[in-house]
């Protein structure tokens, strides 16, 4: 623990605020961690998530590396071979492409491949999403490109508490993680982070919204509209659950099931394209699950089928959900 | 430009090596040759599926294994390392084992054989993905550097085809960025299954490489397992000692198919391979040692039927293992109890 850090009662702080707190929080709980990729050592990465890190812990621990994805994740599976804690960052996930047979082929199959007798405890940070004017390459949601992969962990936590406390999770976890944050909700999205340290556990979403009539299951930015739009509706008497998923895999069932069974209406909403996205493996899971307690078909609110939001502001727009349309499809699904 | 060593001449050029090294080399030359043949004899006897051979690579892996020390250096070894898995201390019931794909794998039965790991002995879990694993030998060597353990080197070998790979040159220029202590050994066998090293670069020698990452390259003869064991060693220790990466390139030549499911008679002129085997590094040495007095023929004689001995038993100790269960295939998919779903 640092001398700063404050054991009790809770402080107010943006998503990557967040992020920020608890990286350096974890930086000076233990030796073992120590922060990689482009631009994060004296430039404090990007979004300046690590500034004055590298002043703090030094090119040892804060370390710049060359402009090379498949290199930051390798050389961090080789460090998390040898018993350190890395976390390695992509600096968009628009760029996690180079890496994707390290992460997917290498980290996620080690311990598998080698019936556990090598383990690969490594985080990849990385901030995804659109809705700030990123175009093509600034823009893209990449859950459904890892979620297929045994032996990866995919968290996208929301809201800053959740984010301090599965990012905890995350570096203590003995696997590999890949821990996406909505660039969106970095700077929009505020909230009360508990003082101290503290996990969340792994797999389990959350009940932000508690309703009657419709259950809605999103993550990400997509969250704070679902939310906005839930609380809209009631107003119209129109009651809504919201589950904010948090953990994309291991997904929760039983707080999914749980809160169909009770609303017997389900919408799913997120902002990677809808085909062969988060949203079909849920509705798959349901429809095994749950086909005969649902009231109404299952519906998808998702990113349109095409490779990426543009640039010009309509072009954007036309990608991304509107809080209008939540409201529409949860007002509608409820009246079915 | 790369400088090239020699161990060539009529007087066996020791480099340091005590009798015992040199005969221990000898010894784990043998016996590579022997289990590679057993490979491809289980394989042929429709025991096991398949089968990689390492002919013609015993010199530079048992040159090289005598430059690792045991204990302190990290092999991260790629699928033709037999004579580097054995001689940095791995058995051969395990190698077998895998043959079998029996329960006392060490990957359980679930990798390709030759497919080395023993994290007690420093030999790291590797896919079969080609230069997937040289990022992560920088990474173990960048964890010795970060926790100031020095006198600790990575070695971490590939073929001539794998340093095509963008990973291959990703690992080389991170390593020479910082400095780590690591080698690149490159077994060139001049042969990447079937595409000749023409086709895979430009140059002569993947050493004349390390002049862009700026770090030294060395080509030796890796027919010689006198001259592999001076370059590596050299370089290991300058690793180990903080001088950096360095590029150790190793010219041999594959005698066998790629593996087992590869016929080189579709791609390979037979006179090429009947050429090189004349150079087989094997009874050369053996018959190096004789002549400089270093063992006698009855000596080496005994030491090929220890071998044979040795070969024979591990085959029926590790045929004897059972399979792995069934329900393994469910285990270690991350640590504890795993589902995609948690309930
Ligand atoms: C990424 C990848 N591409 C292709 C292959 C198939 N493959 C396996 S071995 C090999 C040739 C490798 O040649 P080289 O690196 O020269 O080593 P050698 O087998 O000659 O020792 C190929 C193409 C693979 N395993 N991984």
């Amino acid at each position: 623990m640092t001398a700063t850090e404050q054991q009790t009662g809770t402080s107010v702080m943006t998503n990557v605020e967040a992020v920020r707190t608890t990286l350096h929080d974890a930086l000076a709980r233990d030796e073992r961690v120590l922060i990689m990729g482009e631009d994060v050592g004296s430039r404090g990465n990007v979004f300046l998530i690590t500034k004055g890190f590298f002043e703090e812990f030094g090119p040892e621990r804060i370390i710049d590396t060359p402009l090379a994805e498949a290199s930051i994740v390798g050389v961090a599976i080789g460090m998390a071979m040898e018993g350190l804690r890395p976390i390695a960052e992509i600096q968009f996930a628009d760029f996690i492409y180079p890496a994707f047979n390290q992460i997917v082929g290498e980290a996620a199959k080690t311990r598998y491949r080698s019936n556990g007798d090598y383990t690969c405890p490594l985080v990849i940070r990385t901030p995804y999403g659109g809705g700030v004017r990123g175009a093509l390459s600034h823009s893209v949601s990449i859950e459904a490109l890892f979620y297929h992969v045994p032996g990866l962990t995919i968290l996208a936590p929301s809201t800053p508490a959740d984010i301090k406390g599965l990012l905890n999770a995350a570096i203590e976890c003995p696997d590999p993680v890949l821990f996406l944050e909505h660039k969106k909700t970095y700077r929009s999205v505020k909230g009360e982070v508990p003082c101290g340290y503290y996990t969340i556990p792994i797999g389990k979403a959350d009940v932000k919204k508690t309703g009657r009539d419709v259950s809605v299951v999103s993550y990400g930015y997509n969250l704070h509209q679902a939310l906005d739009a839930a609380n809209r509706l009631e107003g119209e008497g129109v009651s809504v659950e919201v589950i904010d998923l948090r953990s994309i895999r291991p997904m929760d069932k039983t707080t999914i099931l749980e809160s169909v069974r009770k609303t017997r209406k389900l919408l799913i909403i997120h902002e990677d394209n809808k085909f062969g996205g988060i949203g079909a493996e849920i509705s798959a899971m349901v429809a095994e699950e749950a086909l005969f307690d649902l009231d109404a078909p299952i519906r998808r609110l998702c990113g349109p089928d095409v490779p990426a939001m543009g640039y010009a502001l309509p072009l954007e727009e036309e990608f991304m959900i509107s809080t209008d349309a939540m409201v529409e499809a949860m007002r509608s699904l409820a009246k079915f | 430009m790369a400088k090239t060593t020699t161990a060539r001449g009529p007087e066996l050029e020791r480099a340091g090596l005590s009798d015992e090294q040199l005969t221990a080399i000898l010894r784990n030359m043998l016996l590579q040759r022997q289990l590679d043949n057993r490979g491809f004899q289980l394989n042929r006897q429709g025991k096991i599926p398949f089968a990689l051979g390492s002919e013609g690579h015993e010199a530079v892996q048992s040159g090289a294994a005598m430059a690792f020390r045991r204990g302190r250096d990290v092999l991260v070894p790629y699928y033709r390392d037999l004579g580097l898995a054995l001689g940095v201390g791995m058995s051969p019931f395990e190698i077998l084992s895998s043959l079998f794909a029996r329960q006392t794998d060490r990957n359980g039965g679930r990798q390709f054989p030759n497919h080395y790991t023993n994290h007690e002995l420093g030999v790291a879990s590797i896919s079969s993905i080609i230069a997937g694993h040289c990022t992560h030998a920088t990474g173990i060597a960048a964890a010795f550097r970060y926790r100031k353990e020095s006198g600790r080197a990575v070695l971490c070998p590939t073929g001539e085809g794998a340093t095509s790979q963008g990973e291959w040159h990703e690992a080389v220029n991170y390593a020479s960025v910082h400095t780590l202590p690591i080698v690149f050994l490159v077994e060139n066998n001049q042969w990447a299954i079937s595409t000749p090293q023409t086709m895979q670069m430009r140059v002569a020698n993947v050493a004349d490489k390390a002049a862009g990452y700026g770090i030294p390259g060395t080509v030796c003869d890796g027919t010689d397992p006198v001259a592999t064991y001076r370059a590596v060693h050299a370089a290991m220790e300058r690793a180990r000692s903080g001088g950096g990466p360095s590029i150790v390139e190793a010219k041999c030549y594959r005698f066998l198919s790629h593996s087992t499911d590869d016929d080189d008679r579709t791609y390979r002129d037979r006179h090429q391979v009947e050429e090189q085997r004349k150079h087989d590094p094997v009874p050369r040495f053996e018959e190096r040692l004789i002549a400089a007095g270093i063992i006698d023929a009855a000596a080496a004689k005994k030491l090929r039927n220890d071998v044979l001995r040795e070969t024979n038993e591990a085959t029926d100790a590790a045929e004897a293992q059972p399979y792995p269960a069934p329900d393994t295939l469910y285990t270690n998919v991350v640590a504890g109890d795993y589902r995609p779903w948690q309930e």
